[in-house]
């Protein structure tokens, strides 16, 4: 049971920290494209916000995805580049490499990220590129509409997959979070979910973290964000959240698994005791 | 390794490649090994960081493809190597690459083909290096160098038509190009543009963060998708605009064509087998010459078709039949066009052509 003093607690402003809602120079005003409930907008203004108050928005140099988030560099207001599918992380290993004086990251969904571009991910993380990443796990792939995604939950049913996942047939859901903190490149690795107030505040944290590990040259910076896909779930927003909450953070775990900046346990604000990496 | 500027260095095709691209500027090399180019990563994973660049072993030709589509979109000197299945694994990328105007420079060095074939020389990647080789409509521009020395110096013409045109340039030699150790005077062509003057090609459009470029300036964005309805078909037509200006750097060579009943037509180490042959020949009074393209695509249409009066063409080339579509649309039925390939993998000297070119010239004669 939540106490009413915790969760006041939660809501009030930490040291530096400020609640009020202005415009951000970084993202433009455009109005996105993403289904009504859908979690891309509060990502894209977490990433900004970290832009922003890091003062880097004017060296950095975004690597877009395929999937829903294709149109990413719409809303952005710096230099970027699109990715074939699964390739961003290949894409801004190049860019990194060219140009050490930039700050790059990379935005992807799951079948972008954890399906046709694994191997990408997985060894630009190993190697320490200093970018950072930011990965978008829904469970489905959203733009094509409503196919398995490789994160998607056993049960789960999807157009590829009527009868639901099965353990049996198409495996498990990739925690990629786990994966990455298991690789000596990767300086940090997190994952959050935007279903919630409390859970957002806890993202814009982490989503700080993982671009300050780039500007220290630390290494990797990865940011799993767990996000509602209300159109290809078939639920209406408030409903997905729930569903994030119940059904998602239960087979993805929240938590900081690896933080190459602490030796102490790491903690993203996250009620749950992480795994360690 | 230390090879002065001046003084010829015994080194092989791939070395000069490493040496080429690193005198004409290149920053960046990103790479996976495949026999028979091994020595250019090799190489430049020495070279590279002495010279202030970046040398990556990427986990796959997918992935170094993708690392070079990245450093070149920031207007860096940047390039990959491969060779067979390794060059079909990056065709992804090249197509980007020419769809996004993004001045990626490949290195193929032909082993044969098709599949995993074998480690021999090779012209067997013709079409898929002439006529684009990715998705959609894109073309490269391609240079074919026959020896050593060209190997070094079309490493800069490459980097400045890359950038001239923003568009993927294709180095297109084999094995045998590759593994050759001849002399090579390190010594940039008389003709190079500097690496500073390649690199300002960019500047209207490289990715650098928009505060590069000083207060107030408009983010930049490279990409290849264009949904809107007809954005992509005046993409596409801006893109036909840029092949066709290509076309100015038709580059090729011709040897003893003046008098010739008989020009063969060949590029890379067959064209210098063929002219071993064809010089052989010469000395018993058969009037044959040499045509060369050097650059593939655009293809020296023009010039070779400036040939066919009064003569017949006999193209020779290490693959199944290729090159030949290409001499036959140049000359459009102007003169008769005769083929003699040599199957991919084997190597052959110039024995082997001289028959094959005699029947050619009898042929002629019925």
């Amino acid at each position: 049971m939540i106490r009413v003093s915790d969760s006041a607690d939660a809501l009030r402003p930490q040291p530096g920290e400020c609640l009020a809602f202005d415009v951000n120079p970084v993202l433009n005003e455009r109005p996105t494209h993403y289904c009504p409930g859908c979690h891309h907008g509060i990502a894209h203004r977490l990433v900004s916000e970290a832009l922003h108050e890091l003062g880097v928005a004017r060296r950095a140099i975004l690597v877009a995805s395929v999937g829903c988030a294709t149109f990413t560099y719409d809303y952005f207001n710096v230099d970027g580049l699109e990715a074939p599918h699964g390739r961003a992380c290949a894409v801004a290993t190049g860019v990194r490499r060219a140009r050490p004086d930039a700050v790059v990251f990379t935005y992807q969904g799951d079948g972008d990220m954890a399906a046709i571009g694994l191997a990408e991910s997985l060894h630009a993380a190993n190697r320490g590129e200093k970018i950072t990443t930011i990965f978008i796990n829904n469970t489905v792939y959203g733009m094509t509409g409503g196919q398995m995604a490789p994160t998607t939950l056993v049960g789960q049913k999807t157009t590829t997959t009527c009868q639901g996942r099965s353990l049996s047939n198409e495996g498990g859901p990739v925690r990629l979070a786990e994966i990455m903190a298991q690789l000596d490149g990767v300086a940090y690795a997190a994952r959050c979910a935007l279903d919630s107030v409390k859970h957002v505040r806890a993202a814009k944290r982490a989503m700080r973290k993982a671009f300050e590990v780039q500007l220290d040259g630390l290494g990797f910076g990865f940011v799993e964000l767990l996000s509602g896909c209300p159109t290809n779930w078939h639920l209406d927003p408030v409903a997905a959240n729930r569903r994030i909450a119940e059904a998602m953070i239960p087979v993805f775990p929240l938590g900081v698994f690896k933080d190459a900046t602490t030796t102490a346990p790491a903690d993203a604000g996250q009620a749950k005791e992480a795994p360690r990496g | 390794m230390n090879a002065s500027q001046k003084e010829r260095v015994l080194i092989k095709g791939n070395e000069a490649v490493a040496f080429g691209a690193v005198d004409a500027g290149c920053r960046c090399y990103f790479g996976y090994p495949i026999t028979p180019q091994n020595e250019i990563p090799e190489a430049l994973s020495v070279l590279l960081p002495e010279n202030g660049g970046a040398f990556v072993q990427a986990e796959s030709e997918v992935a170094a493809s993708n690392m070079l589509l990245g450093a070149a979109a920031c207007g860096i000197p940047a390039m990959t190597s491969s060779s067979g299945c390794g060059i079909s694994l990056m065709q992804e990328a090249i197509s980007y690459m020419a769809g996004s105007h993004v001045p990626g420079v490949i290195v193929n060095m032909q082993r044969g083909g098709p599949g995993l074939g074998d480690i021999g020389p090779s012209q067997g990647d013709y079409f898929q290096a002439v006529k684009g080789g990715g998705h959609g409509d894109h073309r490269n521009l391609v240079l074919a160098p026959a020896t050593a020395q060209e190997c070094y110096d079309l490493m800069f013409r490459a980097f400045a038509l890359a950038f001239k045109y923003a568009n993927p340039v294709m180095v297109l030699g084999d094995a045998i190009v590759g593994q050759i150790k001849e002399p090579v005077r390190r010594e940039p062509p008389k003709d190079a543009l500097r690496p500073e003057a390649v690199m300002a090609l960019a500047k209207d459009w490289r990715l650098e963060g928009y505060g590069g470029r000083g207060e107030g300036a408009a983010p930049r964005l490279l990409k290849s998708v264009y949904l809107a309805e007809g954005a992509l078909a005046g993409r596409n037509r801006l893109l036909m605009e840029k092949y066709a200006a290509m076309r100015a750097e038709c580059a090729f060579e011709q040897t003893d064509t003046n008098d010739a009943e008989l020009i063969v037509v060949a590029f890379g180490s067959i064209a210098r087998i063929a002219r071993s042959a064809i010089r052989r020949l010469r000395a018993d009074g058969r009037k044959l010459g040499l045509f060369r393209p050097v650059t593939l695509y655009p293809f020296p249409a023009e010039a070779l078709r400036a040939l066919a009066p009064g003569r017949r063409f006999l193209v020779m080339e290490q693959n199944t039949g290729q090159m030949v579509e290409d001499v036959l649309l140049a000359l459009n039925g102007a003169a008769a066009v005769s083929w003699h390939g040599v199957m991919p993998g084997l190597f052959i000297g110039a024995d082997d052509l001289t028959e094959p070119i005699l029947r050619a010239l009898k042929e002629k004669k019925q």
